[in-house]
């Protein structure tokens, strides 16, 4: 077969969604930011919403998603994004509407908005990148960074008497009632990659349905700041990460529906 | 006939609202300022017109619901008091960068930290000079009584969309407090979908037939950023000249002018009549507008009068502008009390008369 072959759209096997602009990507080789980008953009694409959906992009390495993902987006000040989405949700009921926060954002700074609007059931997907470190900023200890890990602020490492705990907001939001589903993916492998952008569909048609808050917690790898090549980053994150932080449905269920 | 009817400030404030077709209201209680929220929830407007009424989980929260429904193009507003008020500075900041109309309600009271709940007008610098980071203004609006509650509500929110820019009411604890009677607004209805596209087309109403639209404050390159600065001061330079508002009482053949707005000027307009019986000739100058601020009417009557003073429910803040305005060529003085003590007419006058006529 030759090149002009290989490119008739008969015989593609792949080719980048739609929903992707074509800007070249600030993310470090081997952040997995790239890869969520892409599943939310083929899920997206996919369920036919492009016209319909409005992403709240954090402040953090992700501060950026509206350059790549081809839809209408706002940019929130450093962890605001849930309050942001409530708004943009219950003003334009009929979009689906989801915020993509990253462990400092969701989890530190913006806490009250998260819980709150998990609380209320906002119905607003949240997609949440969990690499244990303050990305963008040079990699400073986040609420989520594991015991012992050591950061640009914690440099001999994580001591749990001086810094508190690894923060599994996720389990935390799946107590609250507003949540109807709480997943926790990756997409460090093929299988993993399935799963997540299933996960992806889900929560963007539970707001599209308007069943309560969804979040979907991935966890990854920073290889920049944990200062790891990419595979052995994806090693460390199997054996650490999700010792810690273990994959897998934490609630899937329909949110109860109190009378107005 | 117009239907007239008793009610506080605050409340006028949520009527008003429903009334102009607004479309989101976000808050947080506090005092002196909850009958707004409280109000709106009573009333029921997403029953009615479809306004959409949500009790935040902080002021930092409800700024940025209203960031969010401004994104969108809708007619959102969000009311808080002076602590309140200083939370929200973050979001204002982004709101103002972005470019967006939304209205805030600050009904102030005594700073500063916790301070008291009794009446201040302690946050003009905050309100006029910025507030949060960044160089930026706000369209201030301050209501002296009930009926003007209501009514620059309606005002606040035509400047916001006018401009692309948030507008705030600057009361205080006695205007949103008192009752008076108020002539509500006409019912209007709220923007069909295709009246918000149309009215602003940046709005995140979702890419249909077009490029997609972000709101965004961010611009890492210091050109771009400078540029936004430059196109925001432009559109500043637009309002300044256009949208100043004021009300004078006896200036015409003033030798002396009380400078006072919202409740003050309440008090100045009695201060004027003491004055004017023991044959002083002052006169009132009621700024509407406290940003834009009415510099050049200031410097106009500078040339007739022998001096100002500015009275205030503060350690003196507008005064400042006063004199950025008199620029040296008559004495301007101040008069105020602080921490929620409100002034007194009489006091007023003597104060007047000990630094000023002389």
């Amino acid at each position: 077969m030759t090149a002009k072959d290989i490119i008739k759209p008969e015989n593609l096997v792949y080719t980048k969604t739609k929903i992707m602009t074509d800007t070249p990507m600030h993310y470090c080789p081997g952040c997995s930011h790239g890869v969520i980008h892409k599943l939310i953009s083929e899920a997206i694409e996919e369920m036919g919403i492009q016209d319909k959906t409005i992403g709240v992009a954090p402040v953090g390495c992700a501060v950026f998603a509206y350059n790549y993902i081809d839809i209408d987006f706002q940019e929130a000040a450093h962890g605001r994004a849930p309050a942001i989405a409530t708004a943009i949700k219950r003003l334009q009921p009929d979009k689906c509407v989801f915020t993509y926060q990253g462990d400092g954002d969701l989890a530190a700074i913006g806490t009250a908005e998260t819980i709150h609007a998990c609380n209320r059931g906002e119905n607003i997907a949240i997609f949440f990148v969990n690499n244990a470190i303050y990305g963008m900023t040079g990699g400073q200890m986040a609420p989520t960074t594991l015991e012992g890990m050591k950061t640009a602020t914690c440099p001999y490492g994580r001591n749990t008497d001086l810094y508190g705990f690894p923060l599994k907001i996720s389990n935390l939001l799946a107590e609250l009632d507003g949540t109807c589903y709480v997943t926790r993916q990756s997409v460090h492998k093929v299988a993993n990659i399935v799963r997540a952008k299933k996960a992806i569909k889900k929560a963007l048609q539970n707001s599209m349905d308007g069943k309560g808050t969804s979040v979907v917690e991935f966890v990854s790898t920073c290889n920049s700041g944990w200062k790891m090549s990419p595979h052995k980053a994806n090693l460390w994150m199997e054996e650490n990460m999700f010792a810690k932080y273990p994959l897998g449905d934490l609630k899937d269920t329909e949110k109860k529906h109190y009378e107005k | 006939m117009e239907e007239i009817k008793l009610m506080k400030g605050n409340e006028a404030i949520a009527h008003a609202a429903i009334r102009c077709g607004c479309d989101g209201y976000f808050g947080y209680p506090i005092t002196p300022q909850s009958e707004v929220m409280e109000t709106l929830m009573k009333e029921k407007p997403w029953e009615t017109t479809g306004m959409v009424v949500l009790q935040a989980e902080s002021e930092l929260a409800a700024i940025n619901m209203v960031y969010g429904g401004a994104g969108c193009g809708k007619k959102v507003f969000t009311s808080s008091s002076s602590p309140g008020v200083s939370l929200k500075q973050e979001g204002i900041s982004y709101i103002a960068c972005a470019e967006l109309p939304c209205l805030i309600v600050n009904v102030m009271r005594g700073g500063p930290g916790l301070g008291t709940i009794q009446p201040s007008q302690a946050d003009y610098f905050q309100a006029v000079k910025g507030g949060g980071h960044g160089d930026y203004r706000l369209i201030v609006l301050a209501p002296s009584s009930v009926q003007e509650m209501a009514d620059f509500t309606v005002l606040a929110f035509d400047l916001a969309f006018k401009y692309n820019t948030p507008s705030m009411l600057l009361a205080d604890g006695i205007i949103g407090q008192m009752m008076e009677k108020v002539v509500l607004p006409p019912f209007v209805p709220r923007r069909t979908d295709e009246e918000v596209r149309n009215q602003c087309p940046w709005a995140t109403t979702g890419k249909v037939g077009r490029k997609s639209n972000v709101i965004t404050s961010l611009a890492l390159e210091a050109e771009v950023m400078q540029e936004t600065n430059l196109r925001l001061q432009r559109k500043y330079a637009q309002i300044v000249e256009h949208e100043v508002r004021f009300e004078e009482v006896q200036c015409d053949d003033a030798d002396y002018i009380l400078v006072a707005f919202g409740s003050c000027a309440r008090i100045g307009e009695k201060v004027v009549e003491l004055a004017r019986n023991e044959g002083i000739k002052l006169g009132l100058l009621r700024p509407i507008t406290l940003w834009p601020f009415p510099t050049k009417e200031i410097q106009r009557l500078a040339k007739q009068v022998k001096g100002f003073m500015s009275l205030e429910l503060s350690v003196g803040q507008m005064v400042e502008d006063v004199r950025l305005a008199v620029n040296g060529l008559v004495p301007v003085e101040f008069y105020g009390r602080q921490g929620g003590v409100v002034p007194l007419a009489e006091e007023t006058l003597v104060a007047l008369k000990q630094k000023l006529v002389k």
